[in-house]
């Protein structure tokens, strides 16, 4: 049985093209890029044009920094704890603002910031989903507040967060904005000539890339201090000698993903809605935010009386994989914070099933997935003590 | 942290085979009608437990002999994950041949036990292990229905780890007999809290009525209070201060000789009472008709002292002045 991998905003395959360029960077061209001799200026080219295909494909202008890191944690963990010491250590500032919705190497990162006496804001979802620049608007403090680090798209929803409004809702309070765009990269259009941020991640395993590496937009003029100190990498901001196949693999990545986002808005989005339109024929099944509202690839869909962990457990066994926000499937066992955040009844919050595609999914797999989905959730509510399958 | 947890992900890799086997296809899942069990002359039994909000919920159905109480078929339904599913069959189908009190002994403990491939390795992962004890309650609250009586008064011992099904007494002996001083150590010597750790502290997966911080806490303040009353009343003479066998020498006099010397119209006092070379020497004036006796000299010391011997040490000198 040929398995169906719908869980794309965990990770994605390595798009072969990708693999392929990284390959010369493994035997033959392996010098180091920090050395004098051939063997190292011999990489620069290629490095060179990876670099060209990440600041081209965020809109980055050459005065700007992208930094090349290890993952989007990385790079997250770089601007919370770089603004730390920069702006809140030395008693500037002593607040950031974040969501409650983020991805956890934010929150965790921002608990950690706690622990050192910060000032966390941890700001609600509205009714979409979405965090909404009013809301920033109320608890932003011009004097106070250091950063604010707020999400592209969500990881479990796929909903996109107004970034324009909220960067400059920032800029308007002279306050600096990460916004973390792991989700977003390859399924909406991210550019940083149009929208005023001044920090901002991604992870190239997202969009097809290798997984271990990640950049950092910083904005032209703006310092951090650097989170790995060492060698001068990156111009002294990130220590380390750079993983070479896997920046190239990440700039090839990065150029087909954005060539691909009309392939993504229109054939992925269609695919994912042919799915999303066959999971509601199931009774009493639900879809987490507006369809307009979300990247073109997801799908949090709630199946009622019957429990993520299992559900996914079925899905597994009969070839078809996707992810659940349930608890009981995490190891921490607390409940998800993104649906404490949304709102979503606690009955809800134990149902949720995950639906990620990519441009690799193929209709035919959507279609043997539906029929699978539908399977799975009418033997799982024979069993369900909770749903009554007569009523 | 060890090697085998940097790998991650590895919840459904530690789950035996028979839990596999019990979630992709339960035998015991379904439902019991009025119909079947009049069929069987049983009285039905339907036991609700959990709640969709909390992630699990299961439904026992148990068709019950009633002039024998034996169990003569049980189903369950469950809203919950792999594990809880799996351990639900299990207890159904345990509870099967049972009498209801019979029943009532089976804990999440043997269900896990009964889901293991092999004796050594443990059928699911520890932070699953919480998922089993719903079966547990279940047969709990069926056993209440079917007797009608409060499930309360079904409960044994007030258990502080469900998932290890480890009591409070449990935990405040061992921390009492080996001197525990963590958490840590409690887990270690008991297994509570090893699991879903909800036990541990509060903010857990769980509420829990006790946990393994407290009860630590208030049993540690237990012990250094009765260590404190037990330096101030020592039963070892040797070990007493001064004070303390002052006391302990006028409570043999009190009992053992005034009562004597008072038959006779006498009486004696301690004047003071020293240490030296390992000796006590305890000072004594004589009152009443002892005083000036010949016998207090002879006889009389001789008894006291023989009675400060007798009842405290054998190093007590008295000398009266």
């Amino acid at each position: 049985m040929d398995r169906i991998y719908l869980d794309n905003n965990a990770t994605t395959i390595v798009d072969p093209r990708v693999k392929e360029a990284m390959e010369p960077f493994y035997c033959q061209q392996y010098g180091n890029p920090n050395s004098l001799h051939s063997f190292g200026t011999e990489i620069h080219p290629a490095m060179r044009l990876a670099m060209d295909r990440l600041y081209s494909g965020i809109g980055a202008g050459d005065e700007d920094d992208i930094i090349v890191t290890s993952c989007a944690c990385e790079g997250n963990n770089h601007v919370l704890k770089g603004i730390y010491y920069d702006l809140i250590r030395n008693g500037q500032k002593n607040e950031i603002i974040t969501t409650q919705v983020e991805h956890p190497c934010i929150r965790n990162c921002c608990n950690f910031l706690e622990s050192l006496g910060v000032t966390v804001t941890y700001l609600p979802v509205n009714a979409d989903g979405i965090v909404d620049s009013d809301t920033l608007r109320r608890h932003i403090h011009p004097d106070k507040t250091a950063l604010v680090s707020i999400m592209w798209a969500n990881n479990e929803t796929g909903l996109i967060f107004p970034i324009t409004e909220l960067a400059d809702v920032c800029r308007e309070n002279g306050v600096l904005f990460h916004t973390d765009a792991v989700q977003a990269i390859g399924k909406v259009s991210v550019d940083v000539s149009r929208v005023p941020v001044d920090f901002l991640t991604f992870s190239a395993h997202k969009f097809h890339g290798p997984k271990g590496i990640g950049g950092l937009f910083v904005r032209q003029g703006l310092k951090l201090t650097p989170l790995l100190h060492g060698g001068e990498q990156m111009g002294g901001m990130r220590a380390g000698t750079v993983n070479v196949p896997y920046l190239i693999g990440m700039g090839l990545a990065m150029e087909m993903a954005v060539n691909n986002l009309a392939y993504e808005d229109s054939s992925i989005r269609g695919l994912r809605d042919q799915l999303e339109d066959a999971i509601l024929t199931i009774p009493d099944t639900l879809v987490v935010g507006k369809r307009s509202l979300r990247t073109p690839n997801t799908i949090l869909a709630s199946f009622r009386g019957i429990e993520g962990e299992a559900m996914i457990w079925d899905l597994n066994q009969n070839g078809v994989a996707a992810s659940t926000g349930s608890a009981c499937a995490s190891e921490s066992l607390e409940p998800n914070p993104t649906f404490v955040a949304m709102g979503i009844s606690d009955e809800l919050a134990h149902t949720g099933i995950r639906f990620s595609l990519s441009r690799f999914s193929r209709a035919e797999e959507i279609d043997r997935a539906a029929t699978v989905v539908r399977q799975s959730a009418e033997r799982l509510r024979t069993i369900s003590s909770t749903y009554n399958t007569g009523k | 942290m060890a090697k085998n947890d940097l790998i991650g992900g590895s919840l459904w890799e530690q789950y035996s085979a028979k839990v596999s086997e019990r979630m992709n296809d339960p035998r015991y899942r379904g439902e019991i009608s009025e119909a079947e069990a009049k069929a069987l002359g049983a009285k039905l039994v339907v036991a609700d437990w959990g709640a969709e909000s909390c992630g699990d919920a299961v439904r026992l159905y148990w068709a019950v002999d009633p002039k024998t109480d034996r169990i003569l078929l049980a189903k369950f339904k469950s809203f919950g994950c792999g594990t809880a599913i799996a351990s639900s069959d299990v207890m159904a189908e345990l509870s099967v041949g049972k009498t209801v009190d019979e029943a009532l002994k089976i804990t999440n403990i043997e269900v896990e036990h009964k889901l293991r491939d092999n004796d050594e390795t443990p059928a699911i992962p520890p932070q699953k292990m919480h998922c089993s004890v719903m079966a547990y309650d279940v047969i709990k609250k069926a056993a209440s229905l079917y007797k009608n009586v409060d499930m309360a008064s079904l409960a044994e011992e007030e258990i502080v780890c469900e998932c290890a099904r480890v009591s409070l007494r449990t935990i405040k002996d061992v921390i009492r007999i080996n001197d525990l001083k963590t958490v840590e150590e409690i887990t270690q010597y008991t297994k509570a809290g090893a699991f879903c750790k909800s036990c541990l502290r509060p903010g857990g997966h769980e509420k829990r009525n006790f946990y393994l911080v407290d009860i630590l806490r208030d049993t540690r303040a237990e012990m250094e209070k009765e260590k404190i009353s037990a330096l101030a009343e020592p039963r070892d003479f040797e070990a007493m201060n001064l004070i303390q066998k002052h006391r302990a020498i006028e409570n043999v006099l009190d009992e053992k000789i005034r009562p004597a010397l008072a038959a006779d119209g006498g009486s004696m006092e301690v004047v003071d009472i020293r240490e030296a070379d390992g000796a006590i020497i305890v000072y004594i004036r004589y009152l009443g008709a002892c005083k000036g006796c010949i016998s207090s000299t002879k006889g009389t010391l001789q008894f006291i002292e023989n009675m400060l011997h007798k009842e405290l040490a054998q190093n007590i000198k008295v000398l009266p002045v």
